[in-house]
Parts: structure tokens; sequence; C-alpha cells
């Protein structure tokens, strides 16, 4: 175990990329870089439970939703603010996760990946009959709610900044389990469990704690997202595609990698930005999507970092 | 006593893999178990590891009682083992494999401190050379190796060994009797299950015999060896058996 250097060239990326908008004064820079950092921040937070432990949560995009929803009623019904708000929906997020992972995370392999695509249904279902937050139609903020902030569109750079830190922050936590011994409790688990087991890892309590760190994030991220665009009903909190399109990123980029992830969300916001204005292509987005897929998992199943640093060692410390 | 096993029952369903066996354990000794296939040894193993809870009966270790502790905690207490087939965790390196029995084993060893540990077990098992190879590259007698690599890091006072000879060449096999020699020199009491019988019989200290899930003989390897429960299990045929003793000595 040897620390890598991914952070070196990977955190000043990032803060590179953010910046753009700021020095293009570019809002539609700042807009499709929103998105990617919420992609990333996504990827990365499911490669926890699905790269690092071995569990594909299928249906992981609730936990986006629990956030995005916690965070919107606290801020329209109380008029807290985002900050609070979206610690709060987080919070909320791993608390579901440790309750409904008790039940789940007892499962293993397809079984699993199944039952968090009932979770998802189930809390969309169980949202849009909630007459408190708006049904089916969902809630709308009144404008006053960014006066707070200072105004609409100062709001909105002020959501671009809190992406732009928890996206670092995501990114770090990723980092720093994956050379923990926390880490190699997750690792061993992916690769035996019941060798795991004998060997003294508490697999149920590190399953357990993985999977509320990894929601934890996407519920943060549901809150900015939401937050910025006003709006939230259920069909786009708890959107299955998404969930997929999750699973995309972090087996393009590479599974189980620090690197991987925010690599292939990159690639994938601009995959989708190409297809979706290509008159030829954008109904077919995601079926070009999981051609590709395909193609990764028969050739490359490491992702982009994992046939990197199969080809070139020398990159392995820089590519975790 | 360091192991205590009382009247341990196993079933699954309506076959009943362990059959109230007990048997006893002193500390630095070598117990081997042996019986015919099915007989229930790996079983026996996993409820003494904790896989398997048993339906009737007792474990003690160190005089505690763990029928009840689940596995994780065992391995802490200081309960190590090797599996039959192998369970490597094949997308690490050989050394983080050995890592992960050293920090989460009974040593509870820092990554640091894991990685000192995993190099020196390593080499004390011939596997230094390999310490950072991927480790599903690794053939079958190497992946043997490194299970018990493994389960040494964790910093053992009993280590169960479930056919870690198998599938050696006699050189291999030898070799490997010489590093489990060690290990009971270095104060660790050993478990094994094995089929290679002039191994078990040149090595154990004590033997308890399985058959259909029950201890059918236990006793020092030349008490064993001439039991002609045993033999009849072994062969099958009581008169085989007594013609073979005739024939050949007190030997199987």
């Amino acid at each position: 175990m040897k620390r890598g250097y991914t952070l070196i060239w990977l955190i000043p990326l990032i803060l590179a990329i953010s910046l753009l908008p700021v020095i293009a004064h570019s809002v539609i820079y700042r807009e499709t870089i929103f998105l990617i950092l919420m992609y990333i921040t996504l990827a990365v937070s499911l490669n926890i439970i699905l790269g690092y432990t071995g569990y594909v949560s299928f249906g992981h995009i609730v936990f986006y939703g629990i956030g995005g929803y916690t965070s919107f009623y606290l801020m329209y019904r109380f008029g807290v603010h985002l900050i609070l708000a979206m610690i709060m929906g987080g919070i909320l997020s791993a608390i579901i996760a440790l309750i409904v992972g008790e039940a789940v995370l007892r499962l293993r392999g397809a079984i699993f990946a199944i039952a968090t695509i009932g979770i998802n249904e189930a809390i969309k279902s169980l949202v849009t009959n909630l007459q408190f937050l708006g049904g089916a139609t969902g809630m709308f903020f009144n404008f006053k709610i960014y006066k707070t902030y200072g105004g609409a569109a100062k709001a909105i750079w002020f959501a671009y900044w809190i992406m732009v830190v928890v996206t670092i922050i995501c990114l770090l936590t990723s980092y720093f389990i994956k050379n923990s011994k926390f880490g190699y409790g997750l690792f061993s688990i992916r690769e035996d469990e019941d060798a795991a087991v004998v060997l003294g890892v508490n697999t149920k309590r590190f399953k357990s704690i993985a999977f509320a760190i990894s929601a934890f994030f996407p519920g943060l991220v549901g809150a900015i997202f939401f937050f910025k665009a006003g709006n939230i009903e259920p069909d786009d909190a708890f959107h299955l595609v998404k969930s997929i399109e999750m699973i995309f990123m972090v087996m393009l980029g590479g599974f189980g990698t620090v690197s991987g992830p925010p690599i292939g969300a990159l690639l994938y916001e601009r995959l989708k930005g190409i297809l979706l204005i290509n008159p030829l292509f954008k109904n077919l987005h995601m079926a070009i999507t999981g051609f590709i897929l395909l193609i990764i998992i028969l050739f490359a199943p490491g992702g982009i970092v994992g046939w990197f640093r199969n080809r070139f060692k020398k990159l392995r410390s820089l590519l975790e | 006593m360091i192991l205590n096993v009382e009247n341990v029952t196993k079933k699954f369903g309506g076959l009943v893999a362990v059959d109230h066996v007990s048997f006893q354990v002193k500390k630095q000794e070598i117990l081997g178990i042996i019986g015919p296939n099915g007989a229930g040894k790996t079983t026996l193993f996993n409820v003494i590891s904790g896989v398997y809870y048993p339906e009737e009966g007792k474990i003690f270790f160190n005089g505690r009682d763990i029928t009840k502790v689940p596995s994780y905690k065992r391995a802490r207490l200081g309960i190590a083992r090797t599996h039959q087939i192998v369970k490597p965790l094949n997308e690490l390196t050989v050394l983080e494999n050995v890592m992960v029995g050293a920090c989460f084993g009974k040593t509870g060893a820092s990554l640091k401190q894991g990685m000192a540990i995993a190099g020196e077990v390593l080499d004390a098992v011939g596997l230094g050379h390999k310490r950072d190879v991927i480790t599903v590259k690794l053939n079958v007698p190497e992946k043997k190796r490194l299970e018990l690599a493994r389960a040494l890091a964790s910093g053992p006072e009993v280590i169960l060994l479930d056919e870690v000879l198998a599938g050696l060449n006699p050189t291999e096999a030898d070799e490997m009797l010489q590093v489990i020699l060690k290990i009971k020199e270095s104060g660790i009491t050993i478990l094994m299950i094995e089929h290679l019988m002039h191994a078990i019989m040149k090595i154990s200290d004590k033997i308890i015999v399985l058959d259909h899930g029950r201890k059918i003989s236990e006793g020092s390897p030349q008490e064993v060896a001439s039991d002609p429960k045993v033999i009849e299990a072994y062969l099958g045929d009581p008169d085989l058996a007594l013609r073979l003793i005739k024939s050949k000595g007190n030997t199987l």
C-alpha cells in the first residue's frame, strides 16, 4: 500500500474546471460545469458502495431524491438556509440508508440490485402520495426564498460554489477511504465476503457505514440541484435513468478507483451533451450509453483508469 | 485446555453433519482430524470458526463460551483458519491479502504495521517474491500458502488448517510440514484436517477420526491407526481390514 499522488492532479483539475465560468464570465459554462460537478459527486459516492464494497446499488438515485425533498421542504416551509437544509437532507439520506441497509445489505449480487430498485420505486410512490410534499406535482419555490442569498442570480452562483465544495469533500472522502484500514475492510468484502468475516472484518457494520456514506453525498447533491432548479417533483427526484447513468459513469471511469468515477462523469456529461444536440442521436442517447457500457464490461472491465493502470504500470501511483 | 468442544451437533435439514462431537485441545498441540469424504470435518471447522452456530453443544476458547460469538469476533479473539477451497481476495495484491489478516485479526495492526507484518509472514511461508502480484495470478499451491500466511498474520492462538497439503507435490508438502512445525514452536495451537496419512501421522500429537459426523476414534497416531473402527470407516469392509492388519501390521 503506497499512498498515491492522484489528488495532486485531481483536485487542481476540479478547481480549474470550477473556475472556468468565472474566468469566461459565462453562465452557460456555469450550467455545464454544475452538471459535471454533480455527476462527479454522484459517481464518486456510488463508487464507495459499488466499487469499494462490491454492492451494486441500482436504485442509488433514491438518496438524491430524499436529500432533495428533505431540504426543499425545509427551505420551502420554514425558510431554512440552504447549507443547513442540505446537511439535514444528507443526514436523512444516510439514516435511511442505515435503516434500509439493515434489511437489503443481507442480500447479495443481483437480488441486492433489484431490491434497491424496489426501494427507489417505493419511496417515489410514497412521496407522490404525500400531500404535504405536493403529491405528484411537487413543490415550487416562491421567488422570495432567493432573497436571503441576494436575489435569484446570486443564489444560483451560491449554489454553484456549494456544489464545488461538496464535490471536493466527496473526492477527499473517497480518497481517504481508499487508503484507510476501513477501505481495506471494504475491499475484502468486495472480493470475498465469507473470507472477510473469518478474517475478522465486521462485514455487517462495514457495509452499513459504506452504504450510509455513499447515500450522504447524493443527498447533498439533490438538495443543491433542486434549490437551484426552484421546483421538485417525484419523477425528477427519483428518476431511475439517473441511477443507470451513475452506474455507467463509475464503470466507464473505472470502478473501485479514486480517479475513475470523476473521469467517467466528466466524459459522460460531454458525451451526453454531444449526443443530445445531435438531431440523429438525441433520442438514442441511452441506447448508445448502453452499448458503450457493454463494450466496457466485455473489453475493459476496469474502465478507463483500470485500462491505463494495466497498460502503464508507472502511472499507477498517479491513477489510483 | 485452549479449545474445548462439548457435544456439538450441526444439522443441515435432515442431514446431521456433525453429530455430538466432543474433544479438547491443549495449548501448542497439533490435533489432526481425519475421516472419509463427507465425514463432517470441514463443517466442524466452520462451527469452530463461527461460520455456523451449532444446534446443540458448546465451544469454549480459553475457558470462555464462544458458542454464540460471531465469526469476526472469534478471529479477533485469536482463532484463525484457512479454507479447503481457497478464498483469496482476488483483485488485491498478495501483500494486501495478508495485510487484511493482520489488520482485522487478533493482531489488530494499523495499515503501516500490517504491511510490515505481512511482509515478514510472506517471507516465512516462502511467498515473499510474489508480494506485489495480483492474487488471481497465483497458482493453487501458492494460494494455499497465501491462506496460511493470511491466517498467521492475524496473530492467532489457534489456527485451523483445512487441507493445506492437498495439491502439493511431495517436496512442497515437506516444506509445508516444516512451516507447520515452526508455527507450533512459536506457541500456536494447530487443528488440521488432512488426507495425506503419512504426513498427519508424523506431525500430530493427537488425532480424532470422524465418520458420518460422529467421532469414532481418538488418541495418539498409533492408537488411531490400529483402531478397527477407523479401518472399517476407511475401507468399508471389516474383514478386509482384518486381513490388511494381519498382512501389513498395524498401519493404515
